[in-house]
């Protein structure tokens, strides 16, 4: 065997090693970017939302829009206060109610309601919405984000579970009731 | 003094370090370099340094956890010896080191360092300012409280409107549904893990290349960068004029960032720490969130860009942002260096920090934001309600009442989202004031839903009233015409 065989015979050694830790380095790829991405995937398999009670039908008075509150559902032992959830609920007239997200449709900054100008106003960059939700002025694209809701034994109940986002405003883009129990 | 020597002898014969970094100390540099101008670059890595210990000293107390970190910080603030201090030194740092690292980049761009052969020091120098940001906004994160938790909400939103893979970037983002413990636990992992790693790697590089290029010389004008002779002539101004850089040069550089350090720690004692603000609890919504103070420019943009245009700005605006400062180098690699003669460096460098400047000046202001409590706390100035009749002063409570005053001034209190009204009376009509109440329009809510014939005649009534003694409302001429004499002529 010639020096220059046994150089290139090394030299294919050390591809051939390269290679098994290219092998072995896409293998253990796999796992980790599906560790990585399992915010994304669980999403895709079971989903974050679920049906939560807001509470008694006699908290939320016809006409009025009040504060409302839940856990969400997806939920670390260590999250503490930051898996409680507001939302408006806004009954119109008792069989019709409107549940916003407490989030701008702008920027996500917490809108407050005003119910001596029946106005919903954004504290971060002036965006304001009447009282049915829809844009009235400021930098919001869209009129507020709504809930999919359903009334049972007396209580509300909406679909929630996800923070709403401009490009992915809840479930159901166009709000109001789904089914009646 | 023998032991030592020896002790050291014993080292460099296995380290191998002494001659390498004698050699780099005693590196020929222009003498015109041994100047003020070069001192921040050392500077900033002097605050990231002080930025590494504080760090490690805080993250032996703080809890990376959603229920805890709040409490934790409190700790630290009120409970452990001193760690208010900590606190306040690597918030400062923070600030400092921001400031810094922008004034660096402004000091080589107008000596023109980044031309030949520096390209690529510049490059991985826009590369540490990225890094330097994303140190700064991860770290308001890791102070957990309303801003942080909004803060995250807005990046959230903004992250959301990627064309397609938007929500999925907000859940990888979030580590989840909703701003919650996974994105605090993530968010703590870059700030101490990520991100930093990447800071150390760039500052290596950078300064490797400083060093294996050679410090910029101080630019004059006329002298331009041409590749076929740069070096030839860098070689000649270093080994034929220059200077050993210890000590030269350095002690300028050691006196700064001793000062800087100084500067920081006096801040850190004067101010104090930052925050945390009000508990991250999301069901209490009085809050105004607000970004630190280097990306308020930013949330100052936002309220401004018409919403048409507002998310192909925010998403393409970086990236050419981002661009042109990578291939600056790569364009304008030749030419003069000297900033007095690059008129548009100049202007372009002005333009930007005025822009800035402005947009963090009414970022500290939020004049688009209504005065969420104005209606109830800025009462309407009693020379507008003087001898004003029972209707104008029914009106003037329907103003208050109605929230007008939220966004719209009097005698400079309450909002300004709205334009202030003192002499509205002048600039519309008695028709054009009803219009615009009840219809809104040009930004106003249209409040025709809300306010009964009654409170609109009332409201109308008194802002007619607002308007300079000297001189009368405005009036529709047409009034005449169509209505005939009667209808404008003065009551008897």
């Amino acid at each position: 065997m010639s020096a220059e065989n046994g150089m290139s015979r090394r030299a294919t050694l050390v591809k051939l090693g390269l290679l098994l830790n290219g092998i072995v380095g896409a293998v253990l790829a796999v796992p980790i970017v599906r560790y990585l991405v399992s915010p994304v995937t669980r999403e895709r398999k079971i989903g974050y939302e679920s049906w939560l009670a807001l509470g008694g039908l006699e908290q939320f008075p016809v006409g009025q829009t009040r504060l409302a509150t839940y856990r969400n559902p997806a939920v670390n032992a260590w999250d503490g206060k930051t898996a409680d959830i507001a939302c408006w609920v806004r009954n119109v007239d008792d069989q019709t109610f409107q549940i916003f997200a407490i989030n701008c449709a702008h920027l996500g900054c917490p809108v407050r309601w005003f119910p001596q100008s029946s106005l919903f106003m954004c504290p971060c960059h002036g965006g304001a919405y009447y009282q049915d939700g829809s844009r009235a002025s400021g930098p919001p694209e869209r009129g507020l984000f709504q809930y999919r809701y359903k009334i049972e034994d007396g209580k509300l109940l909406i679909k929630a579970g996800e923070m709403p986002t401009p490009g992915q405003p809840v479930t159901n883009k166009a709000g109001g009731k789904t089914t009646c129990a | 003094m023998r032991l030592i020597q020896k002790v050291g002898e014993w080292f460099d014969l296995r380290l191998q370090l002494g001659a390498p970094i004698r050699e780099t100390a005693a590196h020929p540099v222009p003498r015109e370099t041994a100047s003020w101008f070069y001192v921040f670059g050392s500077a900033a890595l002097t605050c990231f340094m002080l930025q590494i210990v504080t760090g490690i000293l805080l993250a032996l107390v703080y809890v990376p956890s959603a229920g805890e970190a709040w409490n934790s910080l409190q700790t630290l603030n009120h409970g452990v010896s001193l760690g208010w201090f900590i606190r306040a030194l690597h918030g400062w740092g923070s600030n400092f080191m921001v400031a810094i690292v922008l004034i660096h980049m402004v000091q080589v761009f107008l000596f023109g360092a980044y031309k030949f052969p520096r390209e690529l020091t510049w490059i991985v120098g826009v590369l540490l300012l990225l890094v330097t940001l994303g140190m700064a906004f991860t770290g308001q994160v890791l102070r957990f409280d309303q801003d942080a938790y909004w803060g995250l909400g807005i990046g959230a939103s903004i992250a959301s409107r990627v064309p397609v893979i938007g929500p999925w970037v907000v859940k990888l983002m979030l580590g989840g549904p909703i701003i919650a413990g996974a994105t605090l636990s993530r968010f703590f992992a870059l700030h101490v893990f990520v991100v930093p790693g990447l800071l150390i790697a760039f500052v290596g590089v950078h300064l490797l290349m400083v060093l294996k290029l050679g410090i910029n010389e101080w630019p004059m004008p006329g002298r331009v960068v041409r590749r076929a002779t740069y070096l030839q002539e860098y070689h000649e101004l270093t080994h034929k004029q220059g200077v050993p850089f210890v000590p030269n040069a350095v002690w300028k550089d050691i006196l700064f960032s001793g000062f800087i350090l100084l500067a920081i720690a006096a801040c850190a004692v004067y101010f104090g720490p930052f925050g945390p603000g009000g508990q991250p609890d999301p069901t209490i919504i009085q809050t105004a969130p607000r970004p630190d103070f280097f990306f308020l420019w930013l949330y100052a943009l936002l309220s401004f860009l018409p919403p048409s245009a507002e998310t192909p700005i925010l998403l393409i605006g970086p990236v050419v942002g981002i661009i042109i400062l990578l291939v600056l180098p790569l364009v304008a690699g030749e030419g003069e260096k000297s900033w007095k003669r690059r008129p548009i460096a100049v202007l372009a460098i002005l333009l930007l920090a005025v822009a800035l400047g402005t947009l963090t000046h009414l970022g500290e202001h939020t004049p688009w934001s209504p005065v969420m409590d104005a209606w109830s706390s800025q009462p309407i100035p009693s020379e507008y309600l003087k001898s004003r009749t029972n209707l104008e002063r029914r009106g003037a409570l329907v103003f208050q009442a109605k929230q007008c005053h939220n966004c719209h001034s009097l005698d400079d209190k309450g909002g300004q989202r709205g334009p202030a009204l003192d002499s509205v009376a002048l600039r519309l009509t008695e028709d054009q004031l009803v219009r615009q109440v009840i219809q809104g329009g040009g930004n106003m809510p249209a409040y025709g839903k809300n306010l009964s014939p009654a409170e609109t005649t009332a409201l109308v009534a008194f802002l007619n009233t607002l308007h300079p003694a000297t001189q009368p409302p405005a009036r529709d001429a047409s009034r005449t015409v169509v209505l005939g004499a009667s209808e404008v002529s003065p009551r008897p």
